[in-house]
């Protein structure tokens, strides 16, 4: 587990690339402030949304996580190490400033209650430990120094592990096989919360720190007997459509608050179908927060046009 | 027939990855050679406990994966980060980098110098063929002034980089350098790196021109590349003797450092024994 910010991220992102083609267990929090380059370093920020997802080069699928509350910060740790050693890819713990900074009553469940899963080990030499029969499953990983002779490298490999730069079988059935490994298994990565969306009109989608703002607002609202929900979506990636899909199918406007220009706009338009009319609410620097007033304002403009 | 199956090399290697993917006439494979004949004088019977890391690069393809190990191809430049790792996690394997000029002196020297200075517990072997030959042979820090290359078509002009003598400024245990044409002299460094000195930053730099892109371009064969060498490469005791003008385009040649101080993983262990201790009372 490595933890770090936006300028050390992007620095990072090799790394990450590498660990996707060795299936390296790993975890990475990044806890993101105002960029790019220095920017505002000490400020909160959600602009690394889409490095998290496809920082790398080359085609890839990690998981990405974010919490919005230190309470959340330490389940989703223990869900990123679950998945990490479970599925053998680097998840990715995407925290922003608000929430590294805050300071909360957190409640620890008994440790012995915690079950993450061990890597699995080859039970013999013949076990491939970069090839799997079912694309859900990760291949053994074999410990070094215990006779597997492991060969461990970036480059495409086949699923022994020794180098194949040429062919496009084993590249596509490597590539194929890292994709679906993550894919596959969307149900058990994705995760949203869902609030008050049964009878909306308004609806918010948003993550980590903003979410608690969109969440406020969603009461305000209410209170003022506008009927508003929002969806807050905990897994960023890989992203099911489906919660987005529902909440912009009843609705007639969906704010997406976000603290960067807009980046989780484009996968609510995508999973709008026309419906709803979509309005990105972007706001970053300074150490500015969205307030839920500034929702509930938008929103309340948005009904009457 | 009988004498092939009996050759010492065979519990080292791959087989089935022989034979090597390197140019013809290149001199990867005397390393190979040296490192199989280190192991078999030592009584090396498998290499369970050995782990191979390697950058990007000619030289990084030495082990990888034509050497039957546990193997770790890592990034451009980053396998002493990821060798320091695996030994931290696992005192009890010995680590061995190889890696080239352009990784270990080019992008890598800041992960060297530092490993060099904690003193790691590392035996880091790097290859200079004066070039970065994977990528058709442009100038690296090490290309000696004059030379043609890739990127330098009249010859380079920036002064290269001593590699050894910064390596045997900071806090290493061992720093040797040789040619590929030494072969014995090298085999029994990396026998030393392996045996007598077995803790601490051990570096050994083999000077082995790439054939494609500087032998080739001067037009030379491996053999009379192999002649100059011999004859270029002087015992670093009389090389210092030497004054500034017969020094140029030799290669001072032999062991510049060879101490037994506690390594890395050695001090780790005390600090953490004294920290705790501390905590005792």
């Amino acid at each position: 587990m490595t933890a770090t910010s936006g300028p050390g991220f992007s620095l990072m992102q090799e790394g990450i690339g590498y660990a996707v083609m060795t299936e390296t267990p790993l975890v990475i929090v990044n806890v993101m402030r105002v960029g790019p380059a220095t920017g505002q370093a000490t400020k909160p920020a959600q602009g690394d949304l889409m490095q998290s997802r496809w920082g790398r080069h080359g085609d890839q699928v990690i998981p990405v996580l974010a919490p919005e509350s230190p309470q959340e910060a330490f389940e989703l740790t223990v869900k990123a190490f679950a998945i990490a050693e479970e599925l053998r890819v680097p998840v990715i713990l995407l925290s922003d400033e608000i929430i590294a900074h805050m300071r909360e009553v957190i409640e620890l469940p008994n440790y012995e209650s915690i079950k993450i899963p061990n890597r699995r080990k080859p039970t013999s030499i013949n076990e491939t430990p970069f090839g799997s029969k079912d694309p859900r499953t990760a291949p053994p990983m074999p410990p070094l120094g215990e006779g597997y002779y492991v060969l461990v490298t970036g480059s495409t490999h086949n699923e022994r592990g020794y180098r194949d730069p040429r062919s496009f079988e084993t590249h596509y059935n490597l590539l194929k096989r890292l994709w679906d490994k993550v894919w596959l298994n969307i149900n058990k990565i994705f995760e949203y919360e869902a609030y008050r969306t049964d009878d909306a009109d308004i609806g918010f989608v948003a993550f980590g720190s903003i979410a608690r703002s969109a969440k406020m607002a969603v009461k305000i609202l209410r209170e003022k007997g506008v009927k508003a929900g929002f969806v807050r979506l905990k897994t960023l990636w890989p992203l099911d459509l489906k919660p987005i899909r529902n909440l912009c199918s009843m609705c007639k406007i969906v704010v997406v608050p976000e603290l960067s220009l807009g980046q989780l706009v484009f996968d609510v338009e995508r999973a709008n179908e026309g419906n709803a009319r979509v309005i990105s609410y972007g706001k970053v620097g300074g150490g500015e927060p969205i307030y839920p007033r500034e929702l509930v304002k938008i929103a309340l403009e948005g009904l009457k046009s | 027939m009988k004498l092939i199956n009996k050759h010492f090399s065979r519990k080292y290697l791959r087989e089935e990855t022989l034979p090597t993917n390197f140019c013809p006439g290149c001199f990867n494979g005397i390393l190979i050679n040296a490192l199989s004949k280190a192991f078999f004088e030592l009584g090396v019977v498998d290499l369970r406990n050995y782990v191979f890391v390697s950058g990007i690069g000619c030289s990084s393809l030495i082990p990888n994966p034509y050497i039957k190990v546990d193997l770790l191809h890592t990034l451009h430049g980053r396998a002493i980060p990821v060798a320091t790792g695996v030994k931290l996690a696992r005192p009890d394997l010995e680590v061995i980098v190889v890696g080239g000029d352009g990784d270990l002196a080019g992008i890598g020297l800041g992960h060297l110098i530092h490993a060099a200075r904690r003193n790691m517990d590392l035996l880091v072997i790097l290859v200079n063929n004066y070039v970065y030959a994977m990528t058709r042979g442009q100038m690296a820090p090490t290309t000696p002034i004059g030379l043609v290359t890739a990127t330098t078509p009249y010859g380079s002009f920036e002064y290269p980089i001593n590699i050894c003598k910064v390596i045997a400024s900071t806090n290493a245990n061992y720093v040797a350098r040789w040619t590929i044409a030494h072969f014995i002299d090298l085999k029994n460094s990396i026998k030393d790196a392996l045996s007598k000195y077995r803790r601490g930053f051990r570096f050994i730099e083999v000077i082995a021109p790439c054939i494609t892109y500087v032998a080739r371009r001067l037009g030379k064969r491996a053999a009379k590349v192999i002649k100059e060498l011999l004859k270029l490469g002087i015992r670093i005791k009389d090389f210092n003797d030497l004054d500034k003008y017969s020094r140029e385009g030799k290669i001072g040649i032999g062991i510049l450092k060879a101490e037994d101080k506690p390594g890395y993983v050695d001090l780790y262990g005390e600090y953490v024994k004294r920290v705790i201790s501390c905590e005792g009372t």
